[in-house]
């Protein structure tokens, strides 16, 4: 009389998950691991521009942290003397505004919104742009004609004008939203070029297999195409993420943005039309925040080539598995 | 062929219509409405109770009392004809504002994006020809750097240093004021004082990132076989650089030169507020800040009109350098 045990057993090689009998799960957690996780790792780390990206982000999210967890004083006006001098004094190491709040402070404090901001903005801008450019590639047909039709008049509108008057209409507070906002219609430009990669690899031979299989249209995007694309989306995050840090940033300094949130855009602003532009004594107030902007992008930019590196299959075998005949060449990276 | 040059045709004008449909439904949204704000102004400025919904028409082109369907086509029909109602702030019609700014952002946009173009194809072609050379690093560090310098940062530096400290350049303005308008040789070297701040801090932020894309198109070009073959079959190098890798690199350049166009349009906001240079960014960012609501919506049209134009011709003009243009259907599955 067979037992409970000896019933379920042979279920498994009909299951879904197609996990093999002799493959155990914990085998194939960490296959997954060194392919998805411990290969790239070391790819990424064994470039420079990515060790250099990643520590100066660190820098960023700890000074994140440091505001969130209130560890150094939030800035207020009178808090110290008028327009100290950077470097001058301990209390105040990147000196003082000219209505004395402590440059540092204000610089600190910004940080945790814009990380907000520029990880909202990016979800936003590659989430639609994927979900658009494999619709659009995968299906053909109609559905590429009125996506990419809607593609072409949204990258039409010029962004920033759009976002400017978006946020007059609607005065939005948080940051979140805020990122949103500003990558509007950033997609339309990612979504176009991922349509016509996946325009590529809709024609490979593993994705006519499971068509032909009878594979469902969301089961192939999920499973065959999109995988294909992420190395494409994730350098493309990191552009997204810059140019959210260079609009945001110029939005606030130019005062179209809300006020209540703390940014170093509104750090410039105040430093600009507070008479920084006249004396040297004050250009410390513009230089700080700038240098905080300039760090943060670099450290993006750092990271979006190292990235490119990582899911470039010849560095990648070179680095992970030592062959010898596979020479690196530089991809191109697009920048605006 | 033909068909393509009409489709793109009229999605061009498909689009200037969605655009100046949603600028409609835009000012609707507006806090306080399209006409709360202006009533006040009005009631405060002395006008009669009586006159104010037909100075409102005349503002805005559009009816307060019209149904909405009636107050959309008013409203699109002079959109149409070039009328975007009289500016609150500065009294003034729209339509001729915006003329008198349209000239100088195109300037300062045309010549700093051409500038872009030709120094970082030039910069990431030698990066390219001498791959891992001293100059290659050296160029591509800079490009990086230059890369993650947001340009209103350099707009600010240069405007502090150059025109505050040093006095060189002036401050605000597109020309002298004391300069007529005209092809007078004082006239240009005006305009050009003026406008050399805002298209260096325009340019040089820009070139970094043409040049790496520059570079790495051409290493990429270079490894095909087609060039081997070329310098196989005794092609002078000069015939080889120009007709077989630069063409080749060139083109992806080309497509990019769409978004960045766009990019750049929009920037001129931030940009000519910095310098105080009267373009449609400058006015658009004037009307913002005294909720002028018709310049603000006229120079938001133009602006993507002028998008439009530069991305249509950009477009037509793709199809005569690159041959292989394909625009054939996919099959649906």
């Amino acid at each position: 009389m067979p037992t409970e045990a000896e019933d379920s057993e042979p279920v498994s090689w009909q299951s879904d998950s197609g996990v093999s009998a002799d493959v155990t799960r914990g085998e194939r957690l960490s296959e997954l691991f060194e392919e998805r996780v411990r290969k790239p790792a070391i790819v990424a780390w064994a470039d420079r521009r990515t060790r250099v990206g990643l520590s100066i982000l660190a820098v960023y999210v700890g000074m994140a942290i440091v505001a969130v967890f209130d560890l150094y004083r939030a800035p207020s006006t009178n808090q110290a003397p008028q327009l100290v001098g950077p470097f001058e004094s301990w209390s105040h190491p990147l000196g003082t505004t000219m209505s004395g709040v402590d440059l540092l402070s204000l610089i600190i404090h910004s940080t945790p919104d814009i990380l907000l901001m520029i990880i909202a903005g990016s979800v936003w801008a590659t989430g639609v742009a994927v979900v658009v450019g494999t619709l659009a590639g995968y299906k053909g047909g109609a559905t590429d004609r009125v996506l990419m039709s809607i593609s072409d008049v949204v990258m039409a509108i010029p962004g920033l004008p759009l976002v400017i008057i978006l946020a007059v209409t609607f005065n939005p507070q948080n940051p979140i939203v805020l990122g949103i906002l500003i990558n509007i219609n950033y997609w339309a430009g990612l979504g176009r070029s991922l349509r016509s990669q996946v325009l590529t690899i809709r024609e490979d031979s593993y994705v006519e297999a499971s068509r032909t299989m009878g594979v469902g249209t969301p089961r192939i995007i999920l499973k065959d195409i999109v995988p294909n694309l992420m190395p494409y989306v994730t350098v493309n995050f990191v552009f997204a993420a810059r140019y959210v840090v260079f609009a945001s940033i110029g939005l606030f300094f130019l005062g179209v943005l809300p006020y209540s949130v703390q940014n170093w855009g509104v750090t410039l602003n105040y430093a600009y039309n507070g008479g920084a532009l006249f004396t040297w004594e004050a250009a410390h107030w513009l230089l700080f925040p700038m240098i905080a902007i300039m760090g943060l992008s670099l450290a993006l930019i750092l990271l979006g080539q190292g990235m490119d590196r990582v899911f470039n299959p010849r560095v990648r075998t070179r680095l992970a598995e030592s062959s010898e005949s596979t020479r690196e060449t530089d991809d191109a990276t697009e920048g605006y | 062929m033909g068909h393509y040059y009409l489709r793109r045709t009229a999605r061009a004008f498909v689009t200037v219509f969605l655009v100046t449909s949603l600028s409609f439904g835009l000012i609707r949204l507006l806090p306080g409405g399209p006409f709360t704000l202006l009533r006040a102004n009005l009631l405060r400025q002395g006008v009669p109770a009586s006159e104010v919904d037909a100075r409102i028409a005349s503002l805005q082109n559009i009816q307060p009392d019209a149904p909405l369907w009636r107050q959309y086509l008013d409203y699109m029909g002079a959109a149409a004809q070039g009328d975007f109602g009289t500016s609150i702030s500065l009294d003034e019609p729209v339509a001729q504002i915006i003329a008198e700014a349209v000239p100088w952002t195109v300037f300062i946009v045309l010549v700093s994006t051409v500038l872009i173009f030709v120094f970082g194809i030039l910069l990431g072609a030698i990066q390219a020809y001498w791959e891992g050379s001293r100059f290659d690093q050296l160029v591509s560090g800079a490009s990086i750097t230059l890369m993650s310098v947001p340009f209103y940062v350099v707009a600010v530096l240069a405007l502090f240093v150059f025109a505050y400290q040093f006095g060189w350049f002036p401050t605000a303005g597109t020309v002298g004021p004391t300069v007529e308008p005209g092809l007078t040789m004082e006239f240009v070297t005006s305009a050009l004082n003026h406008a050399a701040l805002p298209i260096f801090s325009y340019t040089i932020t820009g070139i970094g990132g043409q040049a790496l894309a520059m570079r790495g198109n051409s290493i990429q070009v270079l490894g095909n076989d087609y060039v081997e073959v070329a310098r196989l079959r005794g092609l002078s190098d000069r015939r080889i650089a120009t007709r077989y890798v630069a063409r080749n690199a060139i083109l992806p350049l080309y497509t990019g030169f769409l978004l960045l166009l766009g990019f750049r349009l929009g920037g001129t906001v931030i940009l000519e507020q910095i310098f105080s240079y009267p373009g449609l960014g400058y006015y658009m960012w004037s009307a913002l800040e005294s909720n002028d609501y018709p310049l603000m919506m006229g120079t938001f049209l133009v602006i993507t009109v002028a998008l439009v134009i530069g991305v249509y011709i950009a477009d037509l003009t793709y199809g005569l350098i690159d041959p292989r243009i394909s625009r054939g259907e996919t099959d649906a599955y």
